[in-house]
């Protein structure tokens, strides 16, 4: 296990290297950010003063250098037009993600129950019901989904706020509103527009598992050793399809902290992925590099965390020492 | 003579598939008797499993019990409601799968699984479950039974598996034992020792045993009664012996003659002819009709069942021994 860790860590290391290097050439080949950042009627004096100023003036190479150099200490740099450091821009934009993550991911959740409701039944009213759901969630685009629910319920109905993230209190030196009843009526409409697509994968991919685990024969025997069927689908189908629900779960907790590029626009709601999208607007290099370091450590120790919890779930992988990936 | 713990008395189950009826189990009649072996025979798709799933009360959707009735100690199982029927379900009648791979949950440990099985019919403290448990896997022969209810299913040999799914069939002294192929996934050796096993348990506890297989050798060596079955259909039963050196139905002539035996020794082996037919397209009359050597024009009427002599039935009109007048 710990070989296969390191082995890991080393290859997102090599992932890491490759991202940022497509980040830095990535932003100059779009533009010199130094064009967006100062004024047009600003004398060649004074743009050559804020070039140096930001580093722009040396070669590629060597701010890449700079970079790398920087990163061994964990300085992402600072940000070219807030002028404050990349990572506190980060950590003052992760609360909201997080929470509209956790919102998400809790009412995505209930698609479990209802997939194994429609898995045991697949041809029952009900059963058919919560596929069709299912099938509206998965295919309605969420920036849809998003526009329709502030015109219903922001506009029409007047009963919850469809932009930005209400009140917060400080813990920690971090805003969270998650506490405070201003910020949970604020994070109801982004976050059940969020959850919409993975409840409806969830449905499918619990009710899939179900019918599947259903026909094999140790269902089959646990109900011929007399066992109630509530044991039988609950436990012994059921921890057989949580295998395949984890693996895209974590893909899809990965996909969330990483920011809900579209939710966050629509919603104005001020997380990671919105951070994202503006500092790409203003082709703000150190903070659109460091929203990727980021991105690529998450999916790295989600992954890890994925294979960790597999362990836990599925026997066979524990003793085989999980290193044939 | 033991009396019959079990009759299955015209048994029909059919399978209500979209593309039309299945008639998987068409009439099947035997008895089972305390301490007895039965053995059930006939090629892939002749009805045993679904015979035995018909006894257990397991047959899945679109499948279902449309006729026949089946005794148990008198009362009839078909009558009795769900929760009556999971009472007896590995209690008072057990079933054996074939693979013994797929028959334990590979996620849950063995001890999991065997104290569910004891919990599920006699409450009492875990501790005292687990008891009976490693009891239990001692009985079939497994060492340090202990150790080994930590263990997973993956943990096992295949033989040593099947040992915990005989030990945990075998843990409420039932009075009938289906074994449904038990031993037809493991390597000749271990099929023997499994074989002898499970004999010994049943006639220690005056269990009855269904042993279905498709292999006449078998059956010859365990089976006290043999019962043949066709396209759904029982054509011929009676003591091993009779059955075996005076086949009655040409169905069982031709299935003794594809056995090598000792005798005919590099002589080709007969082979019956044609195929197993389709069960939702069978031929006018006696199914066996195309394959048959001794049809005639009589065969495109449905045979009846008949007695040749005391327990000995078949259902031909041309059988191969002599009729009673
Ligand atoms: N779920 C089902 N849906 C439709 N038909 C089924 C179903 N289960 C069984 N059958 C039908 O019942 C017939 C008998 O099946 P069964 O499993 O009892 O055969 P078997 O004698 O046990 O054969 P094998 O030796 O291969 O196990 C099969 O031909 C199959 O067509
Ligand atoms: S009834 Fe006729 S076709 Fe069927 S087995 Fe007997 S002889 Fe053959
Ligand atoms: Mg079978």
């Amino acid at each position: 296990m710990t070989v296969f860790i390191i082995r890991r860590l080393a290859q997102s290391l090599i992932v890491l290297l490759a991202m940022s290097l497509i980040a830095f050439g990535g932003v100059y080949l779009i533009g010199n950010p130094i064009d967006i950042l100062i004024d047009p009627n600003a004398t060649e004096a004074e743009r050559m003063a804020a070039e140096h100023a930001l580093g722009l003036d040396q070669p590629l190479w060597a701010q890449y250098w700079h970079f790398l150099v920087n990163l061994l200490h964990f300085d992402l740099g600072k940000s070219f037009s807030a002028s404050i450091p990349v990572s506190d821009l980060l950590l003052q934009r992760l609360p909201a993600t997080i929470e509209l993550t956790i919102v998400a991911f809790l009412v995505s959740f209930l698609g479990v129950p209802l997939g194994v409701i429609a898995g045991r039944r697949p041809d029952s009213l009900l059963g058919k019901t919560i596929m069709a759901g299912s099938i509206l969630g998965i295919s309605l685009p969420s920036f849809w989904i998003g526009l329709m629910s502030i015109i219903v319920f922001s506009v029409w109905l007047g009963w919850l706020p469809s932009t930005g993230r209400g009140d917060t209190i400080t813990i920690l030196g971090t805003q969270w509103a998650l506490f405070t009843w201003d910020g949970i009526k604020h994070l109801i409409l982004p976050g059940v527009t969020l959850a919409l697509f993975n409840f409806a994968l969830l449905i499918r991919l619990a009710r899939a598992g179900m019918q599947e685990a259903l026909m094999t024969d140790y269902v089959k025997f646990g109900r011929a050793k007399g066992l109630f069927e509530r044991r039988v689908v609950w436990l012994h189908a059921f921890k057989n399809i949580l295998i395949p629900i984890i693996t895209v779960q974590g893909l899809e907790l990965a996909n969330l902290l990483t920011g809900a590029l579209l939710t966050e626009v629509i919603f104005a709601y001020p997380g990671i992925g919105r951070l994202a999208i503006e500092s790409i607007h203003f082709l703000d290099r150190p903070v659109i590099v460091g929203y990727m370091m980021f991105v690529v450590t998450t999916f790295v120790v989600i992954n890890l965390l994925v294979d960790i919890v597999y362990g836990i779930v599925d026997p066979r992988v524990r003793y085989s020492g999980g290193g044939n990936d | 003579m033991t009396a019959a713990v079990l009759n299955v008395e015209h048994l029909r189950t059919h399978y209500f598939t979209r593309a039309g009826v299945v008639k998987a189990v068409e009439d099947v009649s035997f008895e089972v008797r305390r301490g007895k072996v039965l053995g059930l025979v006939g090629e892939s798709g002749s009805g045993k499993s679904v015979t035995g799933y018909s006894i257990m009360g397991l047959v899945d959707h679109p499948g279902r019990i449309v006729g026949g009735r089946i005794l148990y100690n008198g009362t009839d199982l078909l009558a009795l409601s769900e929760p009556e029927m999971r009472r007896l379900r590995g209690s008072r009648i057990a079933m054996i799968f074939q693979d013994p791979m797929m028959t334990l949950n590979p996620v849950l440990r063995i001890e999991t699984q065997m104290v569910e099985a004891v919990l599920a019919h006699e409450p009492m403290s875990r501790q005292a479950a687990r008891r009976r448990a490693r009891d239990a896997l001692g009985q079939v022969g497994i060492p340090s039974p202990d150790e080994r209810l930590q263990a997973y299913p993956h943990q096992f040999s295949g033989g040593m598996r099947q040992r915990v799914v005989i030990a945990i069939a075998m843990l409420h002294n039932p009075d009938v034992i289906i074994a449904d192929e038990a031993t037809t996934a493991l390597d000749v050796t271990i099929q023997g020792q499994i074989l002898s096993e499970v004999q010994r348990l049943c006639q220690s506890h005056s269990t009855g045993l269904i042993w279905i297989t498709h292999d006449l050798a078998v059956v010859a060596g365990i089976a006290d009664e043999i019962c043949v079955m066709y396209a759904g259909r029982v054509v011929e039963r009676g003591t091993v012996d009779d059955v075996l050196d005076h086949p009655a139905h040409p169905y069982t002539f031709g299935l003794i003659g594809s056995v090598p035996s000792r005798n005919e020794r590099g002589q080709p082996l007969r082979q019956i002819r044609g195929t197993t037919p389709s069960l939702a397209n069978l031929p006018q009359g006696c199914a066996f009709r195309p394959r048959c050597f001794r049809a005639n024009e009589i065969c495109t009427n449905e045979p009846e069942t008949m007695s040749i002599s005391s327990r000995r039935e078949t259902r031909c009109f041309h059988p191969l021994v002599a009729q009673p007048t």
